[in-house]
């Protein structure tokens, strides 16, 4: 927000002006206001292994984080091209594999992969699309590029956020939009509706669409309720759906009603305990076999995990030239594969220095981050790595951008992230902006919610006077 | 609708209802104890309606003998005990978060925001002198709760099963409370005999019945009468006519396929208390009445649950 002392960047000057007027104690106030809010509405998330913090709020800042439009432009272009390349990558790796067979990526990246779905091979889901919601982790370094730190084509979660911290800087500072531009963002639920019933299977003309829930344990069930409540459909647990004659069913006070479309919120593993895990008390026995004869649409579909993989992140802008024939409009960072032997070698000399991850891991878990750790904790992820080099690969700590956060008592920089939600359906829709994360502990550079990240309102200044 | 979202709005509305009864009963019962001459009286009461509505047991586990106000904070504020009224608004409010996308977000803030609240009440170290703002609070949110629900509800079979739940639980309240009374409500040949002042203003105070009855009969205060209004009046929102008659309206917005018999049955139980006389009643005894209601709305609840709520695996 001040590139240099004193300063604000244009697209800030009139919030910069706002806030300077404000007096604390209204500032404050409205801290507390929203606190209270997000309590009595229950936007809150399940920390897992923590009994007494069963539900949690997720930090709310009231400072909100602003792109202007041009910048969001060239966001929007890059990020409709990354998500049709990983679509037609999913549907080559279950289909022809021709960028296997090109050696773009080597096969065994792919089809070693515990992500990759054997039972998807020659199914064909309807247009082509797998990753109907993807949730793309932007961020920009020291040199004010947009970079893409993560793809999330599996559950992507954080949707409500973006949508419920609008609706509280609207509730807190109503003045201030009337003051500025700002791209809206409330249309999202209707557009995602739109986009799951566009990937009904044929033939049918009304499609019931339902969200599919692990239930009220789960750390994400706000948003799943949410969102099924935003969109009108039934927010489902695996016990209310049956498989009949290869055709899913939900049990009604009228009956069994047919389903359409599973806007799906768990995990293939948990789909279908006679496919895949067994023990799962979450899926709905026969699923798979409905959805292989093309009776059922899933979104996202089975196997869009191997795509969002850290260890197939690296080839993605490859995927991009190979697919489409052009060059990425939003680079990657620096990835070194640590199965590569020079990888390795350059990354074992610098973990002082580097981010190293799991290449399965989630969710800010499984990784080291060499500036912040202790001569130990690197020495203990050097025996992992050694150990089993595969399974890392290893990124520079990017100089993040910061933006202004309320902090103690006052306002201080903090290190953000940008995820928007790209819908994949007859076209490809974002809307304007994403959920901004923030790492509110001092020179953290994690944003995880369950690893005490906040988030802030994300404004796409139409017009930065 | 999901049969599962049904279950848990009729749960969300049973719970809630049970904690406005539970709250009525102590403060009726709290009233009274800090009048001077209660005693034994009180005490007999209290016993009798914890026996009714089975809380006795429990509360024998944790204390010797019945003392008023050690009975007060355990029905409101125990958080061991699963039937204390805390813990019927924590399971009102677990069963709405269950199917917070089928409520109305001021029907789920406010189911929410009771529990919130109702945990700072456990939070606090002097329930003693709480105890009556406790039950006040209770009362109002139930209040509130009913009036958001009707007010906002869309009128679907979200809103019905829902009213369905707290006319159940409410006919069953009602009995019990009537059961604990049953013998000084005895109706014998000397129709005109007064009991115990104290125990009828428990009764009509824990039934939100004692304006009602002045208004109604403007007159002293019989046993007969008592059962009448409870039982027979049609216009007494807390009377078993009344609730039953509710269940049975209700029951026939949410028709199914196989819901019949439950809806004959019902109707068969709301008939009976429209067209039968207190003279009837009487002649079979008054705790055979009581009795065989109870069974026959504990049938009904079943049915309701394998019709609508948890119909039984997919063949």
């Amino acid at each position: 927000m001040y590139p240099t002392e004193g300063a604000a960047r244009s697209h800030y000057r009139l919030y910069a002006e706002w806030l300077a007027a404000q007096p604390a104690e209204r500032l404050a106030q409205k801290r507390a206001e929203a606190d209270a809010l997000f309590h009595r509405v229950g936007i809150t998330f399940a920390v897992y292994g923590q009994e007494e913090g069963a539900e949690r709020l997720i930090p709310f800042d009231i400072v909100p984080r602003v792109l202007p439009v041009e910048e969001w432009a060239k966001l929007e272009a890059g990020l409709k091209q990354r998500v049709t390349a990983l679509n037609a990558f999913i549907h080559d790796i279950y289909h022809d594999q021709q960028i296997l067979k090109a050696g773009v990526v080597p096969p065994e990246q792919v089809l070693c992969n515990s992500q990759y779905r054997p039972e998807m091979q020659g199914v064909d889901v309807p247009g082509g699309i797998y990753a109907h919601i993807a949730g793309i982790d932007i961020v920009r370094d020291g040199a004010g590029e947009f970079r893409v730190l993560e793809d999330n084509l599996r559950v992507p979660s954080g949707v409500s956020y973006m949508l419920e911290n609008r609706n509280m800087m609207m509730r807190l500072f109503p003045e201030l939009f009337s003051e500025h531009r700002i791209a809206p963002v409330e249309r999202y639920p209707d557009f995602l509706l739109d986009n799951l019933q566009s990937v009904a299977p044929t033939g049918v003309s009304d499609p019931t669409v339902v969200l599919l829930t692990a239930g009220a344990a789960n750390s994400a069930y706000f948003e799943h309720a949410f969102l099924a409540q935003q969109m009108g459909v039934e927010l489902v647990e695996g016990q209310d759906l049956f498989v009949r004659d290869e055709a899913v069913y939900m049990r009604t006070t009228q009956g069994a009603q047919r389903v359409d479309v599973i806007y799906r919120r768990i995990d293939d593993d948990f789909l279908d305990p006679l496919a895949f895990r067994p023990d799962s008390m979450l899926g709905v026995p026969g699923l798979l076999a409905a959805y292989r004869e093309g009776r059922i649409t899933i979104a996202n579909a089975i196997g869009t995990g191997v795509a969002d993989d850290k260890s197939i992140y690296p080839y993605v802008p490859e995927m991009i030239r190979f697919y489409l024939g052009q060059a990425p409009l939003i680079p990657n960072v620096q990835t070194w594969m640590l199965r590569r032997q020079e990888d390795l070698d350059y990354v074992l000399a610098h973990l002082p220095d580097l981010v190293v991850k799991e290449v399965h891991g989630a969710g800010g878990y499984g990784m080291l981050i060499g500036p912040a750790a202790t001569k130990d904790e690197i020495e203990h992820f050097r025996k992992l790595i050694i150990a089993s080099p595969e399974r890392y690969i290893a990124q520079p700590t990017l100089a993040l951008s910061t933006c202004p956060t309320f902090a103690g008592q006052g306002l201080k920089p903090r290190h953000i992230d940008l995820r928007p939600f790209v819908l994949s359906g007859k076209d490809i829709r974002i809307v304007p902006g994403g959920l901004t994360r923030v790492a509110l502990r001092e020179g953290s550079l994690v944003v995880n919610s369950s690893q005490g990240g906040g988030t802030k309102d994300t404004w796409v200044l139409e017009d930065p006077c | 609708m999901l049969s599962r979202t049904a279950d848990h709005l009729y749960w969300m509305s049973r719970y809630i209802e049970r904690a406005e009864s539970l709250a009525r009963l102590v403060d009726a019962h709290y009233r009274m104890s800090l009048l001077p001459q209660s005693g034994d009286a009180m005490v007999q009461s209290l016993s009798s309606t914890m026996t009714a509505l089975h809380v006795e047991q429990a509360y024998r586990e944790r204390h010797e003998s019945i003392v008023p106000m050690a009975v007060f904070e355990f029905v409101s504020l125990d958080r061991d005990y699963s039937g204390s009224i805390v813990n019927c608004l924590r399971a009102a409010r677990e069963n709405a978060r269950a199917v917070r996308g089928s409520l109305t977000s001021e029907l789920w803030e406010t189911l929410n925001s009771t529990w919130l609240d109702a945990r700072s009440f456990m939070a606090r170290s002097t329930p003693r002198t709480d105890i009556g703002h406790f039950v006040e609070w209770v009362k109002e949110r139930s209040h509130l709760t009913r009036g958001v629900t009707i007010g906002t509800m869309l009128r679907d079979e979200a809103f019905y099963f829902s009213r369905i739940g707290t006319f159940i639980e409410r006919a069953d309240s009602t009995a019990r409370i009537l059961t604990a009374h049953q013998n000084d409500l005895r109706p014998g040949a000397d129709a005109s005999v007064v009991p115990d002042p104290y125990q009828w203003s428990v009764l009509l105070r824990a039934l939100s019945a004692f304006e009602v009855y002045r208004r109604v009969y403007r007159d002293v205060i019989t046993p007969y009468k008592v059962a009448q209004l409870l039982i027979l009046r049609d216009d007494m929102p807390r009377s078993l006519t009344r609730c039953c008659k509710e269940v049975y309206q209700n029951l026939q917005s949410v028709r199914n396929d196989q819901s019949r018999e439950t809806e004959r049955r019902a109707g068969e139980i709301h008939a009976m208390l429209h067209f039968t006389r207190m003279e009837a009643i009487i002649e079979v005894g008054l705790p055979y009445f009581l009795q065989q209601f109870l069974a026959r709305l504990r049938d009904l609840g079943d049915r309701v649950a394998s019709d609508f709520l948890v119909p039984p695996a997919e063949a």
